[in-house]
């Protein structure tokens, strides 16, 4: 490289405008009081909606790549991070109270928030695996300190340790495979890595063992069984407002991840990694649901069923490729339901969680299940939206939850792993029964708490939009899927 | 021919109980009044399907179609033909009674109960008219929800478990159906109408397969032995309205299963696998006759009588004749009516006493001779009594029968001797004799309102009894069609 060539900044316009307001934010909150807290919030909440106006004023179809082909602004990044926003700020809404009470919403709250979507932002743009890398760093740090916030909870500090050495662990691994992955085909850059195994100059075994490590390294970050130790003890031990944001937006970027690496990167390696992802993604919905039949803590039970859903997710993803000729519109269609899953997850997580900060108030944490006891006589509205919640998570129609299933149950069927399906139907069936068990709590049994609900009115509006949303896009589910299909075909 | 009548079956209802709910616990006068509006508007738009229904073709009628999710190809198909419209004015116009039936009784939660029921009655009519596999799927699952909650809010004493068995048990045939579902949609080319699977070649392994994914599915829903044992505890535990709705209608729908897919789509695997089916079905007749005969509760005692009558329902569905087919039909129509009947008899005295234990009674008839009257007569309808419904739908079957193999009929007749058995020696137990105890003698006979609703069942199963041609002569086309249609291969 003999000249240097500014790079095009307008792909990037998102992240530098996060970055700088971050920045911004930084500043002016050293100058506040706790009782002016609310003009960091009000700022944070500015920035998304500048991040989001910017993402749409700067949309285009086409793929653009910038920075030496390191970041790319294609339409699923610009999806994805319209939806990492609009989570963000709900997350942001739903837990104000929560931290408020706890005395937890300080200034290190927002800026940890605003660097762990900047994370994402850049892992959901990476074309390149250093920048990938650095994408999963930021978001990573942020997320170990956030669970960490409560620092005089033993518990909390418990959780950040584990989720500290487990995600470094993890972040190892990762590199390893990308070294590897460099040393066969002898490129960082994604789009490189895919052109040499298409050429097939890949060296082959040393990829084989990259890809290894390079699934492990995804497991870890969607949480995947035999990657998923850390899940319940962080979901458990964080306060409820960070398992909140850790078990939503995350998510997303972890899925982009997924697609970047494996479908992206190493799409002529199908094979080789659908097994892999069969593998995960069967155990995952079976030890995901086994295990949260027998936990006593929703946070607990929620953290297992998060497991179980990214098995389901995978089962999607990995039903790409079937047999000799893959047929382009069931590729999309495998992808665009693991998308799909992705997006219904997140929506129900938020909403569930946002009913336990819901309950929860000063000096009192609502986490164990008996706490869900006669919400029905307490609060029928919320009752009901926690009863549509759980029966969408549990896959009965009409709400989200089941159409996500349906078409990745749809996919699998179609790439031929019928037996797969059936397995994943069967255990779909024991998570039945934990989700059912809150609706028994809630309905069946009398309350044994009889403080009313304290919530501020825009958490109360948001959440009944949260819950109705899982109803409604349940009954016309068309529109989403559309948009999930749309964005895959305009950026494969 | 455009109409909108199967639309309004199924939305009437479950928009009047978004009202009622809406009208909130305050005012339960009002939640119960516009509960009753609701279910007889919701009965007066079915009452033009069979008065327009055109007696002369096997065609979907009133049908109705709207994309829905366009991406598979599913559509908001709706239509009856003659086998479906009967128990869209059934199912309507059982959700009267029970709305009647559970005024007084049920004083906690008056708009929930009211507005379960009426979401249920919606579902079902939709279940029973939606000829997209996915949209019969989606309201075949979504009406689980009200059930479980009916039984587990207003059930008895063990409620809880009576639910959850419940629930699972019949989600576990449904989630094999789904996968079932969409093996079809790849069969078929990428459809999930169910007209179209009609017509759809296949061969014997998948049609078995598939006929058994169909038979677990509807099996448990009949049910049929031996996946019977919800059905007594779902019965015993759900408040009266409860037992009516699930005997008169929800075990419905598992027939109706086997009429609109198992039958048309396999008919090949139907015909080879019949004499498992018949088996089943003289076992369910014959063994379970024989154990309701010991029941000491009496709504366990009529639930034993629900499933072996059942049990004619499906003897007459394999035994592929016209006169077997019919009279399943006529027997499930008229079931609806007695089992409704039975239960809401047992209802009425279980109201009073909180017992259903035959042996707290004894010489009811000395202080509730009208009641006496009643129950008489319907245990007589439940016994196969001639010029009741009962014995019409049970003589056609034995004929049947008869006439595919002498000895089958021989074992399906014996139903009128233990029917009789059980149902009339319960009958004697409970009404007859001495005064048992100082509660017998304080009760009270019918009130106005349950005179009224014993009145209208009371004419219906006599009309059907004596003149059962308005009846039949609406199903006869539609059965012809599909016997010729299950007669004739549709092998590859």
């Amino acid at each position: 490289m003999n000249n240097f060539v500014s790079p095009d900044l307008y792909p990037a316009a998102p992240e530098i405008f996060l970055l700088a307001m971050a920045c911004g934010i930084l500043l002016i909150d050293l100058f506040l009081t706790q009782s002016r807290r609310w003009i960091t919030a009000a700022l944070t909440h500015a920035t998304l909606i500048g991040c989001a106006l910017i993402t749409i004023f700067t949309f285009n179809d086409q793929v653009v790549l910038t920075f030496s082909n390191m970041f790319v602004d294609d339409a699923l990044s610009d999806v994805l991070k319209l939806l990492v926003y609009g989570s963000v700020a709900v997350m942001l809404v739903y837990t104000r109270g929560y931290l408020r009470d706890r005395g937890l919403d300080k200034g290190e709250f927002y800026l940890l928030v605003l660097f762990a979507t900047l994370g994402m932002m850049v892992m959901i743009s990476a074309a390149h695996f250093l920048t990938l890398y650095l994408g999963l760093e930021l978001l990573s740090l942020s997320l170990y300190a956030l669970v960490a916030l409560d620092r005089d909870s033993p518990r909390a500090t418990e959780a950040a340790m584990k989720y500290f050495v487990l995600g470094a662990l993890a972040s190892g691994l990762l590199l390893y495979g990308m070294s590897m992955l460099y040393g066969a085909t002898g490129t960082l850059e994604i789009g490189g890595v895919a052109q040499a195994l298409y050429h097939g100059s890949a060296v082959g075994t040393v990829m084989i063992f990259g890809l290894v490590f390079v699934v492990a390294g995804i497991a870890f970050k969607l949480g995947a069984v035999p990657f998923h130790m850390w899940i319940p003890d962080v979901y458990h031990g964080a306060p409820t407002a960070i398992t909140l944001f850790i078990g939503s937006a995350p998510k997303l970027a972890a899925f982009a991840m997924a697609m970047r690496l494996l479908v992206y990167g190493m799409f002529d390696l199908a094979e080789q990694w659908q097994t892999m992802l069969m593998i995960m993604a069967v155990l995952s919905i079976a030890v995901g649901n086994l295990a949260a039949i027998a936990q006593t803590n929703i946070k607990r039970m929620l953290a297992y069923s998060a497991i179980s859903h990214m098995g389901f997710m995978l089962l999607g993803l990995m039903s790409g490729v079937a047999g000799e000729r893959p047929d382009p519109s069931m590729v999309v269609n495998a992808y665009s339901s693991a998308f799909y899953y992705t997006v219904a997850y997140v929506l129900m997580s938020l909403g569930s969680f946002g009913v336990i900060l819901l309950l929860s108030r000063v000096g009192y944490e609502a986490e164990n299940l008996e706490d869900f006891k006669g919400l029905n006589k307490r609060s029928p509205w919320f009752a009901f939206i926690m009863m549509v919640l759980m029966f969408s998570m549990a896959g009965v129609p009409f709400f989200v939850g089941f159409f996500a299933k349906f078409s990745v149950l749809l996919a699998a069927i179609g790439a031929g792993y019928l037996w797969v399906a059936i397995v994943a139907v069967m255990f779909s069936l024991v998570g039945a029964f934990y989700y059912l068990r809150i609706v028994k709590l809630m309905y069946f049994d009398a309350p044994t708490d009889a403080a009313p609900i304290v919530a501020s009115m825009d958490m109360r509006v948001l959440l009944s939009v949260n819950g109705l949303a899982v109803a409604l896009l349940g009954i016309f589910p068309q529109g989403i899927m559309a948009l999930c299909t749309q964005t895959l075909m305009r950026s494969l | 021919m455009s109409s909108h009548l199967l639309s309004l079956a199924i939305w009437v209802p479950i928009a009047g109980a978004l009202v009622v709910l809406a009208t909130g616990e305050r005012n339960t006068n009002l939640s119960r009044w516009l509960a009753l509006v609701t279910a007889i508007l919701g009965f007066l738009v079915t009452l033009p399907l069979y008065s327009g229904f055109d007696h002369t073709t096997s065609d979907m009628q009133f049908s109705e179609a709207l994309p829905w999710i366009q991406r598979f190809n599913i559509g908001y198909l709706l239509g009856v033909d003659g086998i479906s419209v009967l128990f869209i004015l059934l199912n309507s116009f059982i959700t009267i009674l029970v709305v009647i039936a559970g005024w007084k009784v049920i004083e906690e939660k008056v708009a929930q109960y009211m507005a379960a029921f009426l979401i249920m009655s919606g579902l079902m009519n939709g279940i029973f008219s939606a000829l997209d596999a996915v949209l019969f799927y989606v309201f075949f699952e979504a009406s689980l929800i009200p059930m479980y909650l009916i039984i587990g809010v207003w059930g008895g004493p063990n409620r809880v478990y009576a639910a959850f068995k419940f629930f699972l048990y019949t989600l576990l045939g449904s989630l094999l159906m789904l996968v079932a579902l969409i093996y079809l949609f790849f069969e078929s080319g990428g459809s999930f109408s169910i007209l179209e699977w009609h017509a759809l070649p296949l061969g014997m392994t998948a049609q078995i397969l598939l006929f058994l994914a169909f038979l677990i599915a509807f099996a448990v829903k009949v049910p049929m032995w031996p996946v019977h044992t919800w059905l007594p505890d779902a019965h015993v535990e759900a408040p009266t309205g409860g037992s009516v709705v699930l005997a008169a209608i929800m075990l419905k729908l598992g027939a109706y299963g086997f009429l609109r897919f198992s039958l048309p789509i396999a008919p090949d695997a139907s015909h080879e696998l019949s004499g498992m089916m018949i088996t089943l079905s003289l076992i369910a007749v014959v063994y379970i006759g024989f154990v309701a005969l010991v029941q000491a509760d009496m709504k366990k005692l009529v639930a034993y009588s629900s499933i072996s009558h059942m049990g004619f329902v499906t003897l007459g569905f394999f035994i592929f004749n016209q006169l077997g087919l019919e009279g399943a039909l006529v027997q499930m129509i008229s079931h609806g009516f007695v089992s409704a009947a039975m239960f809401l008899c047992i209802g009425v005295v279980y109201d009073r006493m909180h017992s259903r234990q035959i042996a707290d009674y004894g010489g009811v008839v000395n202080t509730m001779p009208k009641y006496a009257a009643f129950f008489m007569l319907f245990s007589m309808a439940n016994a196969g009594l001639p010029a009741t419904s009962g014995f019409v739908g049970e003589f056609m079957v034995v004929l049947g029968a008869v006439k595919y193999n002498f000895w089958i009929g021989f074992a399906a007749a014996t139903t009128l001797i233990l029917g009789a058995a059980y149902t009339l020696w319960m009958y004697k137990r409970v009404v007859f004799g001495a005064v048992a105890n100082k509660h017998v003698a304080e009760l009270t006979d019918l009130s106005s309102r349950e005179l009224l609703v014993m009145a209208a069942l009371a004419v219906c199963v006599l009309w059907m009894g004596l003149y059962p041609f308005p009846v039949t002569d609406v199903m006869h086309v539609s059965v012809d069609h599909l016997l010729k249609h299950v007669a004739a291969s549709k092998l590859l």
